[in-house]
């Protein structure tokens, strides 16, 4: 009970000290609390899947981008749409709705979309479902690109109300955290495990493998439809900044932290976002210990690139070895 | 769909069919070291990017083509050797998907160094722009590019197949796709095969960079990105557990693309991924082992 209870404390108290620091930043750096605790919700929704399953996936980013197109053309003032996305379908161009509903409704979006492709997909394993996913995003992509009557095309999402603060940037992380936790702990969680190390066993078992995948497919693609929508209120995007970049960064930063556990996935999002919002300052020229550091544009990518690699070979299970977290841990 | 066939030109279809060849190149170098380290490389474009950015660092020089050429095939050729020994050795022996999101590391730190480099408006690679000038065969033009990278293509096939069935590298090279610790036991060294695989996988990337920077001589950090993205699925489209389904899945997918991007209005040719995408998953639910991959083998480990 105890450790249960530790194992639901530590991140939710990771995510909580974040919401507090951003509080007290200026508003100049807050954004890089609010973008961190945004990650964590996306990074929760892959390790909702991924951890559970140990399939990859790289097609979560396709949810977070639906969930955000869904949240922003519902948001945009009417007054404003004809202006941005002149193309709009009847039924967007005419409905408006409040914050909190476009959040609702961006979650149920990427969960409904998750689940028509993962009614077919979850059949595959191995590479054939990496690059099956893969081709989800590709499509999610390509369509929001192009397709101007569910969005603003090429455009960037402009006049999307900006109103993912602290708070409610916070409140989506622990929702995330909450949903991924109760999860790996219900009965679907544990088959859905069992399956992970031993597939051919579960089965033996009697779990269906294909209905516990696609059920972890649906729950994460809710959260990260989600965290789509508390995104698309924190800054105007397009369809770039829901594309490859994010990809690897939510990826790199559920594998830094190791991929079989919340603990992990919570860690890695916050601290590889802490390490981000460093060298982007550092980009800008921070002074540190006296002296001034400047590197390049570009600079992140790289070190993010060179950490990833290094933990993948030096520590394949991650920073937390794919456990959760315990206080004995600490003691040893 | 009618009026998009009926579109269809010579150089239209010449074009797909150098696409293809183009693709099919890729698809075997990847498929390749796939072979031998169960590594699908995802970085794979990112050493025909070096490849491109040489080429056009040798035209900025104003070296002779020859010059640039080699130049390209030695900064392909060192890259991947560098590859091999820092990132594809030690994760020997991990599961593909660690591998797969590692070389997805490798492929973004080598984006993201040669955008520090060479910024993101990229270089022009001029070398060997006169190949895109006409040739009159039979009252239809046809650009020198399209006819020289089919030949180019069937040469590196047929040489590559010599290299697999009558040397001994090659024997070694198929015996360790088929079953690596086998054939160590019976003798084949690891590190040599792997070696070679990596030594040819590179040199076919070399090729790819010089025909690919004369149809597009615009080299930016994201420089064939896409065409790996359009391969890997074409490879595992046509079945990634033998060289020949792999190499027929790069042709497909590149014939398909190049063939429908060609023929669509562009109104409908900016759906063109969308519908290659699809039709990847369609293939995949239908033959999840590949279109052209023995089916009969033992069942895959769920």
């Amino acid at each position: 009970m105890i450790r249960t209870a530790q194992q639901l404390a530590a991140p939710v108290v990771l995510v909580l000290a974040t919401a507090l620091l951003g509080l007290g930043a200026s508003s100049a750096t807050q954004i890089y609390f609010l973008d961190a605790l945004i990650s964590v919700g996306i990074v929760v929704g892959l390790y909702i899947f991924i951890g559970n399953t140990g399939v990859l996936s790289f097609g979560h980013i396709s949810f977070v981008a639906i969930g955000a197109w869904t949240a922003g053309v519902l948001t945009v003032p009417s007054s404003e749409k004809p202006a941005i996305m002149p193309n709009l379908g009847g039924f967007l161009r005419d409905t408006t709705v409040g914050n909190v509903p476009s959040l609702a409704l961006a979650a149920l979006a990427g969960g409904v979309f998750a689940l028509v492709v993962g009614l077919p997909l979850m059949r595959l394993s191995g590479l054939a479902a990496g690059i099956a996913t893969f081709a989800v995003l590709e499509i999610v992509h390509n369509m929001l690109r192009y397709y101007e009557k569910i969005g603003p095309g090429l455009n960037t999402f402009s006049s999307v109300p900006q109103t993912t603060g602290v708070w409610q940037a916070a409140v989506g992380a622990l929702i995330a955290i909450g949903v991924a936790f109760a999860y790996q702990r219900s009965r679907f969680g544990r088959m859905l495990r069992a399956s992970r190390e031993d597939p051919a066993a579960a089965t033996a078992a009697g779990i269906s493998v294909y209905r516990q995948r696609l059920g972890a497919f649906v729950i994460s693609g809710l959260v990260a439809g989600l965290a789509g929508g508390l995104y698309v209120h924190l800054l105007p995007l397009n369809t770039e900044t829901v594309y490859l970049d994010l990809t690897f960064v939510t990826l790199a930063m559920l594998v830094i932290g190791g991929s079989s556990s919340l603990w992990g996935a919570v860690v890695g999002a916050l601290a590889i976002s802490a390490l981000d919002s460093f060298l982007a300052n550092a980009e800008n020229g921070v002074t540190l210990f006296g002296g001034t550091l400047d590197f390049p544009d570009g600079t992140r990518v790289i070190v993010e690139g060179v950490l990833m690699a290094l933990v993948l070979i030096l520590r394949p299970s991650g920073l937390t070895g794919g456990r959760e977290f315990s206080l004995g841990w600490l003691r040893r | 769909m009618t009026v998009a066939i009926l579109n269809i030109d010579w150089q239209t279809l010449a074009d797909a069919v150098s696409l293809g060849g183009i693709y099919a190149l890729m698809a075997v170098g990847i498929g390749l070291v796939f072979g031998v380290l169960r590594l699908v490389n995802f970085a794979y474009g990112q050493l025909i990017m070096a490849g491109a950015f040489a080429l056009a660092l040798g035209a900025e020089w104003n070296w002779p083509v020859w010059a640039a050429i080699l130049l390209c095939f030695a900064v392909v050729l060192v890259l991947s050797f560098v590859m091999d020994r820092l990132v594809f050795r030690p994760l020997r022996g991990q599961s593909p998907a660690v591998m797969l999101v590692a070389t997805f590391a490798v492929s973004f730190l080598l984006q993201s160094i040669a955008q520090l480099w060479f910024g993101s408006l990229g270089k022009i690679a001029t070398s060997l722009a006169q190949l895109n000038r006409p040739w009159v065969i039979g009252g239809v033009d046809i650009r020198k590019i399209s006819i020289v990278s089919v030949l180019v293509t069937l040469a590196a096939l047929l040489a590559l197949r010599a290299l697999l069935e009558r040397t001994d590298v090659g024997l070694h090279m198929r015996a360790a796709s088929m079953d690596f610790r086998t054939a160590r036991m019976l003798g084949v060294r690891a590190n040599r095969v792997i070696g070679g695989a990596v030594l040819v996988s590179g040199l076919l990337a070399g090729i790819v960079a010089v025909l690919l920077t004369v149809q597009t001589p615009l080299v930016t950090p994201n420089f064939a990105l896409r065409d790996t993205i359009v391969v890997l699925a074409g490879v595992v489209l046509g079945g990634l557990n033998r060289p020949i389904a792999a190499t027929l899945g790069g042709f497909t997918i590149g014939f398909a693309s190049g063939l429908l991007g060609g023929a669509l209005p562009t109104n409908q040719s900016q759906y063109l991924d969308s519908f290659l995408f699809a039709a990847v998953i369609l293939v995949l639910l239908v033959r999840p082992n590949g279109l052209f991959a023995r089916q009969d083998g033992a069942a895959e480990r769920l």
